[in-house]
């Protein structure tokens, strides 16, 4: 009895000592990003904290050094693309746009409303706009070694800039049919995205502790995919991991979904690419 | 992956007798050659399983890569420069393919 009441003992420290997110400083190559924000009003939780914070100190060095971060092998191979010349057009990404750093800032407004297609449109989705519109090549798959490193490449020159969602249009539409989504309970266990993001964000799920589902850090690399991949894969995962049946990259449920995560993200510095577990 | 590309990190310039870190990452798949693909087939194995690292000829480490390591490879070494001279790197695929890259190092 006694030994058993000593475990549960030590089993309560482990799990207090894991609630939350730990304290460290998240600082690349000499430039400090901050982590966590206060979040906006009427916000369901108190203070927002970028997944970053709730991962491992290994994978957490892995994102502070450019160099260790095997993304950023996806943003070379990204600004190989940039110069590239492609489709009928014989354009590059360079002839129009300059610069890649031009883009900065772009990646916090995402998803963005386009008044031609009268919705929301991704990065993905803008990129291969641009590709069919002005390049007029062949558009690349959403997972695609090509996209993303594009989406990498573009969304690093806004790295340290705070989420700030695009309000235009018919943008708020979106956000509230995400938001309907992020607390419907689905699948065989019957979890909402909240039930593990809101409700239980800090705390241990079997071996992996849960963040607040942030998605400041996307496109991210991810060592169990050991490859960078797309926040929409990441939301596919999810659902699965509910037993649901998820929906496909670019679909309107995950671009709604998308666009109501930058809303509880707002304030949040962008990380991409960043690197989680 | 996109091609199969290395990556140094040496510091060009250095004392005589300092020891300086040197970080390399190459991308590579590693593929473990325990998978299967859908139809059920066993993915031949594809890693690198030799890494070496050489200054002005005379070899500084030397690594024998098994199939558990991940994908993108990143080995981090510390040595001694004893002078100026070049560091070559070579990663050496299961097809044979060997990956070379070069660095100098300049010794003020």
């Amino acid at each position: 009895m006694r030994l058993a009441l000593g475990a549960l003992a030590a089993l309560a420290v482990a799990a207090s000592a894991q609630a939350g997110p730990d304290e460290d400083k998240l600082v690349i190559d000499g430039v400090e990003i901050a982590t966590e924000a206060q979040a906006p009003e009427g916000h369901p939780l108190d203070k927002l904290y970028s997944g970053w914070r709730f991962r491992t100190d290994e994978t957490q060095a892995l994102q502070m050094d450019d160099f260790e971060n095997p993304a950023m092998v996806a943003v070379e191979y990204g600004i190989e693309l940039w110069g590239k010349p492609a489709g009928a057009s014989g354009k590059s990404c360079a002839d129009c746009h300059g610069d890649v750093s031009e883009l900065a800032g772009l990646r916090a407004v995402m998803p963005k409303w386009s008044e031609a297609a009268g919705r929301p449109l991704t990065m993905e989705q803008w990129i291969n706009w641009s590709i069919e519109t002005h390049q007029e090549a062949e558009p690349w798959k959403w997972e695609s070694q090509e996209m993303l490193g594009m989406t990498a490449l573009i969304g690093l020159q806004s790295r340290g800039m705070p989420v700030a969602p695009d309000m235009s249009g018919g943008m708020a539409e979106w956000q509230e049919r995400g938001k309907e989504i992020y607390y419907t309970r689905m699948g065989q266990l019957d979890f909402a995205c909240a039930t593990c993001h809101e409700a239980n964000a800090g705390y241990m799920l079997r071996a992996d502790h849960l963040s607040q589902g942030q998605s400041n850090g996307f496109p991210t690399y991810r060592l169990k995919w050991q490859n960078i991949g797309s926040l929409h894969r990441r939301l596919e995962g999810c659902v699965k991991d509910a037993r649901a049946e998820p929906w496909k990259s670019g679909s309107d449920e995950l671009v709604a979904i998308e666009a109501y995560l930058a809303t509880r993200g707002a304030g949040l510095m962008i990380e991409t690419p960043s690197v989680r577990q | 992956m996109a091609a199969v590309k290395p990556r140094v990190k040496v510091p060009s310039k250095a004392s005589a007798g300092e020891t300086i870190t040197v970080k390399t990452l190459i991308s590579h798949p590693m593929e473990s050659g325990q998978r299967k693909d859908k139809e059920g087939n066993v993915i031949p194995r594809k890693i690198i399983n030799t890494f070496a690292a050489t200054f002005e000829g005379e070899e500084v480490i030397r690594i024998k890569v098994e199939p558990a390591v991940s994908a993108n490879p990143y080995f981090e070494f510390d040595m001694k420069v004893p002078g100026t001279g070049t560091l070559a790197f070579a990663w050496t695929d299961d097809d044979g393919t060997v990956y070379t890259e070069d660095k100098k190092i300049e010794v003020a």
